[in-house]
Parts: C-alpha cells; structure tokens; sequence
C-alpha cells in the first residue's frame, strides 16, 4: 500500500512538536479561518466546465473544483489519497485498485461509485484528446461499489498521474450518462452536478463563475471558503490593477515579465512560479526536420550555438522564467539538466556551418529560413533570433501568424522551416512528451503532434519502454538516455519554461503551491 | 407618404445588403486558414486525428461548403443564427446575453460625445480664437489621436488605481447583494470609464464638426437680423443658430454608429466589458463562424436601423428634407 493517512501524520508530528516545546501554541492563530469570498481573475471564457471532454486550463481551473478526482499531489510530486482513500498496483502492473473514500456525494445525493469511475474513464477514453492517458486500461471492474479495479493490458506508470482532477475528473453516471453525446451535454456548462469541494451557481459567459461551497464534501471541514467568484479578466493590465488595488485575491497563470516584476514589488501581494510543474509548458525552436537545410543536425546545432538562453530568461523574460534544457519540465523528477546546452559560441557555430560546406555568399549569407510564430507572447524571442542567426550567417525571415488557427494549419501541415512554439507536459511524459518524438505520431493537421518529422527508431523503443516500466529508477534512467538522445539530434531547440506565476494578495492562505497550480481543488485555501 | 416610401425602399435595401453581408462573410471564413477544429485542438493543449474529424463531423464542416452555405441561409431566412461552435450553446441565446452590455455602452458613449462635442463646439465658435477655442482644439485632438485601449489603459491607473474611484473591469459586481436599485447604481457605476473611453474618440468629431457648422451659421445673415431684432444672446445661439447647425451633427452621429459598435470592440477588451466586441473578438480568433455571422447579422441591423432613425430625425429638424424641396 503506498497510501498513509495524510491527517493523522501531520497531527501526530504536530503533537510531537508541541511536547518538545518546540511549537509556540501562538501557531494555532494562524490555522485556517473559515468563510469568505475568494475573487479569482481568469483570463478566458471556458468552452464549458466538464475537464472529461475538455482539456485545457480554461475548464481546467474551474472544472477542478467542481469535479474530484481519484488522486491529488503534493508539491513533490507524491499522489495523496482523495476519492480514493489508499491504492494499490499489483507487482506484476496490470492491476490498479482504488478504494473510494465511502462518505462521497455527487452535487445532487447520489452516492460516488465506483460504476461512476469506470463511467469517467471510458468518457474520458472516448471523448478526451490525451489518448494515451488511459489507452491500456482494459477495463474496470465495479463489483465492489467502492473499490473501482482497473485492469490494464501492459503496465502504466503515467495512470497515477493521469487519476489528478485536471485529468480525470469523476462525473456522475446518472448525469453524463443519459445518452447524449457527454461533448455537447447541456449540463457541462449549467447545473453541473459535480463531486469536487465547490458547486456551480451560475457561469455568465466573459464576466464571472459563482462557485459556492459544498456543504456536503467528502472531507470533513473543507473547503474552508464560502464562496469563490471567478472573474473573467481578458486584458492582462487590468487584471494587474484589480489585483493591485485588491479587487481581486488570486490569478494564476500570469506571463507577463512586467507585469510579474511589478506586482512582486507590492507588500500586499505575493508572487510564486512554484507549481506549474505538472503543467510544464516549455517555450522551444521547433525544426521541420524534413526541409533543407535544417534536415543536416549540424545546422541545427549551429543554430542552437547562436542562441544566448541566458538572454531569453534574463533579460527578455526579466528573469521571470526559468532555462529549459530538455523537452522535459526542469521541475519533473524525471529532467535531466546534463544534457548538451549548446551555449552561446557564434565561433563554433560559424565553424560547424564552414565545415559543413554551407558557405557564405557575396552578402555574407549562406541561405535563407523563415520561423513562424502564432501569438504575441513569443514574439520577443522569435524577433530575437534575427540578429542572431545572421551573425552566424542566416538569413532569417520572422512570420507572424495573424492568429492561432491559421499558425496551427501552417504547422501541422508541415509547411514551415522553424517555429516557436510552447507545448505542455501534462503531467506524466507519456501524456505531454511523447507526442512531441515519437515517429508513430507524425500526424499531418493535428498540433502539437510530432510536427517535426522527428524520426529515429531508437529513440521510439526508449519512450515506449519508458511508458510500461514500473521501476521509477529503471524509468528515470530511460528518460535520462532519451534526453540525451534528442538533445543531441536537436528536432527541438528547448529555450525556457513559461514564466506562469501564480500571483495572491496577503489575505490569501494555503495558496495553491501542488504541481497543478490552481486546476487542482483549492479546498484548503482561506482567507486570512 | 414620401416618409412611408423612404422607409419601404430603405428595407429593401437592407435585406439585400444582409444578405450580401452574410455571403460575403462565410466566403472570408471559409478563406481562413484553420477551423474551429484547430481551435480547440489549441484550447485542448492538444489532440489526435480522431478527436478533429470527429469535431469537423459533429458541425458538419465535412460536407461541400455550397451545402454549408445554402443551410445556413435557410436557418437564417427561418429566423434561426445557428449554434455556436466553441460554446455549444444557440447564436441567438449568446446574441441576447451580449446586446444589451453593448448597446447600453454604445449609447451611453454615443449621448455623451454628442452632448458634450456639442456643447465644446458651441463654445469655441463663440470666440473662434479665443483661449477655450483652442483647448477644446487641443482636446479634440487628443482624444482622436489616442488609441483607444491606452486611453483606457490610462484613465483605469488614474481612476481605479491612484485615486480608487472607479472599478477596474466588468459590468456588476456580483459579491454586492441588494435590490435592483442598488444593481443599477452598481452598473452605472462600471460604466463610466468604459463610456468616457469610447467618448474620447467621438467627442473630437462632434465638436470639430459643430464648431465649424456653428461657424458658418453664426455668419448668415438671418443671424445679423436676429441680433438687430434686439434678441439676447442666448436666444440667437441655442434657438436660430444651433438648431441649423446641428445638422450635419446629426447626420454624422447617424453615420458614425457603425463606428462606435466598432469601437466598442477595444475599449470592451480593455475593460472587460461582457458586449458583443469580446464575443466578436473571440469568435473570430475561435473560427466560430455561425457566431459571427450572427453578430455580423445583428450589427448591420443595427445600422441599418440607425440610418432610417437619421433619416427619420433629419426630417424632423429640418422641414426642407420633409418637403423635398433640395
């Protein structure tokens, strides 16, 4: 059993303390204060709140709080009993069993079951894009209403991850269930009968989501708030403002360098990028590994050779963001920062590129290449690669797309030399990265597939050995040699992480710190 | 009989050019690269081939485009806009939520820019240049210079940041209980920089415009006899000059509605304004085609209505339109 009683321990170490003299009793002035209303800003309209046929963080931030999953996790990445009290995967892998906790209610009585789990998974199997999340679960048997036993047809260790409320979120049987097709469902956007630790109230489309508490969760005394008003600010300075002048509590997700630098100037405000580890969103140059000359590696290192990483995160992202070495997240147990970096060295790049025979014409130019950009986000570093690339003598066109839609058709259609893009991990490698390398997955008109054309058999054996092996060592070790691997193949160019910080006022308590930031239920945060 | 014509053939007109409008507009939609599949796909984090056909198939984007198009007419002609790609949910119900947000910001902004331009014209053409002449120049100026957004921008630090008088974003405050009274104080109360905004840039036009045409009128001779006939001041300016000035106030006013629904796409961004702008905006970047067209529907109707009520008000202030005579 890998589960242990969460309470307990922190009780239990709480006592001990307190014997030894060594907690003042003045602590307890700090413990959670019931009531209140949080003010969330959000940037977007949600499609709708149903994370089971919706990924994404737009639904994801309130679809957490409406819907509980079977596990959740600590900073450290440690799953924590939550629907499931304790779990347990057989030796051999291809047995998981949950034991649901047995007070549970969805939003209208009726009880969870474990007939519910087995319905969110195949809903989640059927209509949610992450395919491989759930695709060797075979099956669920609900004998036992509260014990939910997954049969799985190879061993995946990315299951545990993939049982978080972002990901697989448990909606009642009886609602979702009815017939309808769950991606249309009328109630995925009004009555919402959930089983999280708040219920919806109303969801006015680009103004705000009332959430208010639900009396009857599964834990006894949380949440802690009354009630969370979840404001849709699209403008990123006035979201700045409503936080300054304390109309709001709590954004997440918050990007921009400027914006971040300012507000942590505040004494009433904090600013934390801790927490974005499961979301890993990771900023890169992506190469079309099929168009010359970037199709020859040493141009592609060359070209990683004339980008200062340093000067991204430092000076164009104010040290907001952090260095991304891999195309894993630098806060997953499973990155591995002693890969090549490719550190700023114009002479060496100009060598490879001499050496290579790309040599230079009578303007001092070798070729010409074009990189795409989709949203102004990525603008700075994509225009900051033209000055660079021409000291090492490339001729660099900068593209912006007028919007996402026309980006995405570009790309996914192989249409491009580079691009900039950002591409999350989603927690487990298997969901997030994989996709991203493996040649199975060179799918034409779909983003975020493997746009790149990236192809080697290798690399494909490592990841698919890496998706079934249960040893978490043995595991590391795979990904270890993967990253290797890819570093030095160079498909992708990994520059820096997504400065996201999660940005809270001092009335704030217990804001959310676990690696899915605020789409993971805040049912211990309070106001002070 | 003339005013009923001019009403019968103004219709008319306005079917065909909804009818182009919609043509038109599909044809640019189905121009642009990416589709709604795309968009979710983007909104996902994600997708697999699946998952998009399965998207494309469920909006019946997989069928010939001439077959989409002559569909989506008849569900128009039946009074039908269509359901919305992105929020699955009916164009006419999204249309509802937004009109009145919109509609209320664009009068507010449109009454108060022509109030105040008005008042700043007649003002300046009183003493053409004098001291307040050239700050109400000044001021014109500045206000149709400046983008929209920075003014915004500029006018939420000032009045919900350094001197807090003022919300930052939205239309309510929904955390305030109370009876519908303290609702409409609270509205009121989110609409005044959102207004003041949209305003600036218009309040340029009107005031320019009324200064000149007061100008003019102030010049005529029926102005001098006026004057002669021993009136004071005030009558000659507000009741004989004014009233031929306004004009061509008017008319622009007409006009420029176009432009104001337009410009309230910005300064609804800037201040989070639940209208028509945002919804706009996003549909377009979303490819949400039947969202849209029915907001591309629905505002040229609104135009269209806005033209007739110039015409309509022109008639009325000026009896040499109503008798033909021109």
């Amino acid at each position: 059993m890998k589960a242990f009683n969460l309470t307990r321990f922190s009780f239990s170490v709480a006592a001990g303390l307190f014997a030894a003299g060594l907690m003042a009793p003045v602590a307890v002035a700090d413990s959670p204060k019931k009531g209140g209303t949080l003010v969330w800003a959000i940037q977007g309209t949600p499609r709708h709140l149903n994370p089971a046929v919706q990924s994404g963080i737009a639904t994801g931030q309130p679809g957490t709080q409406l819907f509980a999953a079977p596990l959740r996790y600590d900073e450290n990445w440690n799953p924590q009993p939550y629907l499931a009290k304790s779990w347990k995967v057989s030796d051999d892998g291809l047995t998981v069993t949950l034991n649901l906790v047995k007070n549970a209610t969805f939003h209208d009585g009726k009880p969870i079951t474990s007939k519910d789990v087995a319905f969110s998974i195949r809903t989640v199997q059927a209509n949610h894009p992450f395919k491989t999340m759930f695709a060797p679960v075979k099956s669920v048997d609900t004998s036992d209403p509260h014990v939910a036993v997954l049969k799985l047809s190879q061993p995946h260790p990315a299951l545990l991850l993939a049982m978080s409320s972002q990901l697989l979120p448990i909606i009642p049987e009886h609602v979702y269930g009815d017939g309808q097709d769950p991606k249309k469902h009328p109630q995925n956007a009004e009555n919402v009968v959930g089983s999280g630790p708040f219920k919806l109230v109303e969801f006015k489309r680009d103004q705000h989501i009332i959430l208010e508490r639900n009396d009857d969760f599964f834990i006894d005394g949380r949440p802690y708030l009354d009630k969370i008003v979840m404001r849709i600010i699209k403008d990123g300075s006035a979201r700045t403002i409503a936080l300054e002048n304390g109309e709001v509590h709590l954004s997440a997700f918050e990007q921009n360098p400027r914006d971040i630098a300012r507000l942590k100037k505040n004494a009433n405000i904090s600013a934390t990028p801790q927490g974005y580890g499961a979301i890993g969103p990771i900023a890169w140059l992506a190469f079309n590994t099929k168009r010359k000359p970037i199709s020859d590696v040493r141009v592609r290192q060359a070209i990683a050779h004339a980008i200062d990483r340093n000067f991204i995160v430092k000076a164009i992202f104010l040290g907001t963001s952090q260095a991304a070495l891999t195309g894993i997240h630098p806060d997953s147990p499973f990155y591995d920062p002693s890969v090549p970096a490719y550190d700023l060295d114009i002479d060496k790049a100009n060598k490879i590129l001499d050496d290579a025979g790309y040599k230079r014409g009578s303007d001092g130019m070798r070729f010409k290449l074009t990189v795409d950009f989709g949203w102004q986000s990525i603008k700075a570093p994509a225009e900051y690669l033209k000055p660079q690339l021409k000291k090492i003598g490339i001729d660099l066109a900068v593209r912006a797309a007028p919007d996402f839609p026309s980006w995405a058709k570009r790309i996914s259609n192989h249409d491009f030399d580079m691009t900039w893009d950002v591409v999350f991990n989603w927690g487990d490698p298997v969901i997030g990265v994989h996709r991203t390398y493996l040649s199975s997955n060179i799918k034409k008109g779909v983003i975020w597939s493997n746009t790149q054309q990236y192809e080697n058999a290798g690399v494909d054996d490592i990841l698919n050995q890496a998706g079934r092996e249960s040893d978490p060592a043995k595991r590391k070790a795979l990904y270890a040699k993967f990253q290797h691997i890819v570093a030095k193949e160079l498909p992708v160019y990994w520059s820096y992480t997504l400065p996201y910080h999660t940005i809270y006022s001092s009335k704030v308590g217990n804001a959310p710190r676990g690696i899915w930031a605020t789409c993971s239920p805040l049912d211990q945060l309070y106001l002070k | 009989m003339n005013t009923l014509w001019m009403i019968v053939q103004r219709i008319s007109y306005a079917l065909i050019l909804l009818l182009a409008v919609l043509v038109l507009n599909f044809a640019l939609m189905y121009l642009a690269p990416g589709d709604i599949a795309d968009t979710i796909a983007g909104d996902m984090g994600g997708a697999n081939a699946e998952v998009m056909a399965e998207i494309r198939r469920s909006y019946g984007l997989d069928r010939p485009v001439w077959e989409q198009l002559v569909s989506y007419l008849w569900n128009v002609v039946q009074l039908d806009l269509g359901y919305s790609y992105f929020f699955n949910t009916s164009v006419v119900s999204l249309l509802a939520e937004r009109v009145p947000a919109t509609l209320l910001l664009v009068v507010s902004a449109q009454i108060l820019a022509i109030f105040v331009g008005v008042l700043l014209g007649v003002v300046a053409a009183r003493r053409p240049n004098g001291l307040t002449s050239h700050a109400v120049t000044l001021l014109a100026l500045f206000g149709f210079s400046a983008p929209v957004f920075w003014t915004g921008i500029m006018l939420l630090i000032a009045f919900s940041l350094l001197v807090p008088l003022f919300p930052v974003a939205g239309m309510q405050d929904v955390t305030i209980d109370g009876g519908a009274w303290v609702k409409m104080v609270d509205v009121a109360h989110h609409l005044v920089l959102p207004t003041i905004t949209l305003a600036s840039i218009f309040l340029a036009l009107y005031s320019r415009l009324c200064r000149a045409s007061m100008l003019e009128v102030l010049g005529s001779d029926y102005i001098r006899t006026a004057r002669a006939k021993g009136l004071s001041d005030r009558q000659v300016v507000v009741k004989h000059a004014l009233k031929n000035a306004l004009n061509p106030v008017v008319t622009l006013a007409g006009l420029q509605f176009s432009a104001v629904v337009s410009g309230a796409v910005l300064v609804e961004t800037v201040f989070s304004w639940p209208g028509l702008g945002t919804l706009a905006l996003q549909s377009i970047i979303a490819r949400d085609t039947p969202t849209i067209l029915g907001i591309l529907f629905f505002s040229s109707l609104v135009v269209v209505v806005a033209n007739l009520l110039t015409d309509l008000a022109l008639r009325l202030i000026d009896p040499r339109i109503r008798s033909g005579v021109n």
